[in-house]
């Protein structure tokens, strides 16, 4: 017998005593999906979490979003910048401006180019307030998941329209990309890890700051 | 202990030198260095749970829901795992499955070879420790490299995870300056020179020490914290990035996956991903989490196999009383909360899985053969604070009480024991007053001769050794209590 009949006909004995053929009627799940989380201010609260993981956040008008991103580059002394396809040409424009090295992705940069560029600079797909999470489907502006990976700094530009109450909310805004086999990467802070004696530490091997631009209008 | 030329990684500590629970707690309870560092990290770690868990209103109705969809999932286990095996391949996704460690290890082995590779970095993973794959692999000349923080400090300093969540918890700051000064440089970049018992500059060096070996990876290796079934979508959850690493920058990606792991709908993530988090790390949650449904082509990795591991999963579920075990999400808060665990370690249950969740899941897994396994369900006060705390409503108590009358009906199966016969002689005393007032007589002489004397640790006394080993004898009482209410309750007494 193949392992794949041998496991399935183990499975199948050990539940023989299942006689309701339904999943659904034999254990109901007594939870209503993707319900939103009473807030006052949902920008607020998402402002409020993103920085409680030490991470920037600007709050701007969309006019001022070119000039914002170049602050947040040069806060953290960023030289050079990866830029996925599909970013607004002002934005693009602004950070040359600044005398920042900027680098497309197409042809794909090797992971050694990579790892040697600076920062990266992306769109977002969904945040999520109660966590404080980001979420990027690798979409127009987001780029292939190696870029806000190597890079040691990710700023990243979110529409307040995009910011959603909690993760449930989150799930069902992103179900779609997910079910179109689109990658999927959630952020809450930069990297971290507290596994000596459990105090934290920020950064070890992912992006070790992420700075949040929030567009409101 | 250094590695020798023959092998490419460090030579790990062995599960096969522990001896069953009951002889190795004595030992990790007398390495105050290891009291000292469990106490620290699982006081801070149950404190930050608590905060993150009260902030959600509808926590309970989580729990609950958590429970429900994976005991759905368990029930009609067979069912999801068709679909999930169609929609992963659907998705690119080739579909491996597993009877037990030796097949899991060989597939793994089989795709480095095809590929060409002698070397796969691993993001931390439970079900590949529990099938013990880095040692399997070193048997084929593979070396396999941990990348997450705790398992690097584990496996540069030879040595055993005790934690499901922090493996390396019971070590402090001290001793990971030792190991990285020590091993570092004899597998890739050497720790900086004069480097401090800083967390940051450690992490710093695990940092510059891995990304070589990241960015000339070939193959990668991981767990998998979920397993979509309608949408064939992996879900890993993570801290540090050594997991994006992983999973984003090599060509090949195997995904060793317990076959319990899958969740029906992507709605279902919902629930965890809220759970997960602020059970495990104390977070709301965790740096970062990766979601992939099969090949995306021009982004990570462009072959993807994920092994569906059976490996005694099966014997856990064929058990309706024990099969709750299988709701874990690996979360640790049991560990974190258990005094048992916070005393004793992970190291002395044996088997990768320690605390409440290993006592109930080690003797499931492989059965009672080995005296260690049937240690385990005794390997615990009853105190019912891990069910508590479980995000999954795992009822703990009931399971190991459960798995104790397995192991007694196990050992009295072969033979009859002399508890059997104690226990025989209880139940005539108990049968009747007067069988008890006898005995209770034969007490009275001995509490007169003691005159209340008490008795203290009472370890020599035989037969009773065992039981009487980890309690005192109070003084032997006078009286009895019916004579006790006689003399002060009736006839209008008092």
């Amino acid at each position: 017998m193949s392992a794949r009949d041998e496991v399935l006909a183990r499975v199948r004995r050990a539940t023989a005593d299942v006689t309701e053929k339904d999943p659904d009627r034999d254990v109901p799940v007594d939870w209503a999906y993707g319900q939103p989380l009473a807030t006052p201010d949902v920008l607020e609260d998402f402002v409020e979490k993103v920085e409680d993981y030490k991470a920037a956040v600007r709050r701007v008008k969309a006019d001022a979003v070119p000039a914002t991103i170049v602050e947040a580059m040069q806060a953290l002394d960023t030289t050079s910048v990866v830029l996925p396809a599909g970013l607004p040409t002002e934005w693009i424009a602004a950070v040359e401006a600044a005398g920042i090295v900027t680098h497309g992705d197409e042809p794909q940069l090797t992971h050694a180019q990579l790892n040697t560029i600076d920062a990266v600079l992306t769109t977002t797909a969904v945040g999520m307030a109660d966590s404080g999470t980001i979420a990027l489907d690798h979409g127009v502006g987001q780029g292939r998941r190696a870029l806000s990976l190597l890079p040691d700094r990710h700023i990243c530009v979110i529409r307040a329209d995009q910011v959603v109450s909690d993760v449930p909310e989150g799930i069902a805004r992103l179900a779609p990309a997910i079910r179109a086999g689109s990658p999927v990467t959630w952020l809450s802070g930069g990297s971290a890890t507290s596994d000596i004696e459990l105090s934290r530490v920020e950064g070890v091997h992912g992006p070790r700051h992420l700075s949040v631009i929030l567009v409101e209008d | 202990m250094t590695a020798t030329p023959t092998r490419r990684t460090p030579e790990p500590g062995s599960w096969l030198g522990i001896p069953a629970f009951p002889k190795a707690a004595p030992g990790e309870l007398a390495n105050e260095t290891q009291r000292r560092n469990l106490r620290h990290a699982t006081t801070t770690i149950r404190a930050k749970r608590v905060v993150r868990a009260s902030e959600v209103p509808n926590w309970e109705e989580l729990r609950t829901a958590g429970a429900q969809i994976k005991d759905r999932v368990g029930r009609h286990l067979d069912e999801y795992l068709v679909q999930a095996e169609e929609a992963m391949t659907k998705a690119g996704i080739t579909v491996h499955w597993a009877r037990d460690a030796a097949d899991a290890n060989q597939i793994v082995a089989e795709i480095a070879k095809a590929k060409g590779v002698d070397e796969v970095v691993k993001i931390k993973s439970m079900v590949t420790q529990e099938i013990d794959l880095n040692e399997a692999l070193e048997a084929e000349g593979i070396a396999a490299w941990e990348t997450d923080l705790a398992e690097l400090i584990v496996q540069l300093g030879h040595d055993l995870p005790s934690h499901i969540l922090v493996p390396a918890i019971h070590r402090n700051r001290d001793e990971v300056q030792d190991i990285f000064t020590r091993e570092m440089g004899l597998y890739g970049t050497p720790a900086p020179e004069g480097i401090s018992n800083n967390p940051e500059e450690l992490a710093a060096a695990a940092r510059v020490h891995l990304r070589e070996k990241f960015l000339r990876a070939k193959m990668a290796v991981s767990g998998g914290n979920f397993i979509v079934a309608e949408t064939g979508t992996l879900v890993i959850v993570e801290s540090e990035g050594n997991g994006r690493m992983c999973l984003t920058l090599p060509e090949t990606l195997v995904s060793v996956v317990g076959i319990e792991k899958l969740v029906p709908t992507l709605e279902d993530l919902e629930v965890f991903l809220k759970l997960l988090p602020r059970s495990s790390t104390g977070e709301r949650m965790n740096p970062y989490t990766s979601m992939w449904t099969g090949v995306t082509e021009g982004d990570g990795p462009q072959d993807l196999h994920v092994i569906l591991l059976d490996n005694g999963r099966s014997n856990v579920l064929s058990d309706p009383e024990g099969r709750a075990a299988l709701r874990c999400i690996r979360c640790s808060a049991c560990l974190n909360i258990c005094p048992v665990y916070e005393r004793v370690g992970g190291h002395a249950y044996g088997n990768p899985y320690p605390g409440p969740i290993g006592a109930i899941l080690g003797p499931q897994l492989r059965g009672m053969e080995d005296e260690r396994d049937r240690a385990l369900p005794f390997a615990s006060s009853l105190c019912g604070a891990c069910n508590e705390v479980c995000p999954v409503r795992i009822p703990f108590t009931d399971i190991l009480v459960h798995l104790r009358h397995k192991v007694v009906e196990y050992k009295t199966a072969k033979h009859p024991t002399v508890e059997q016969g104690i226990m025989k002689g209880a139940g005539w005393v108990m049968a009747d007053g007067s069988h008890l007032a006898t005995v209770q007589a034969g007490e009275r002489i001995g509490g007169r001769v003691f005159r209340g004397k008490w008795l203290g640790p009472m370890g020599p006394i035989p037969i009773a050794k065992e039981w009487l080993k980890g309690r005192d004898l109070e003084p032997l009482p006078t009286q009895n209590f019916r004579q006790w209410w006689k003399k002060n309750r009736e006839g209008g007494q008092r």
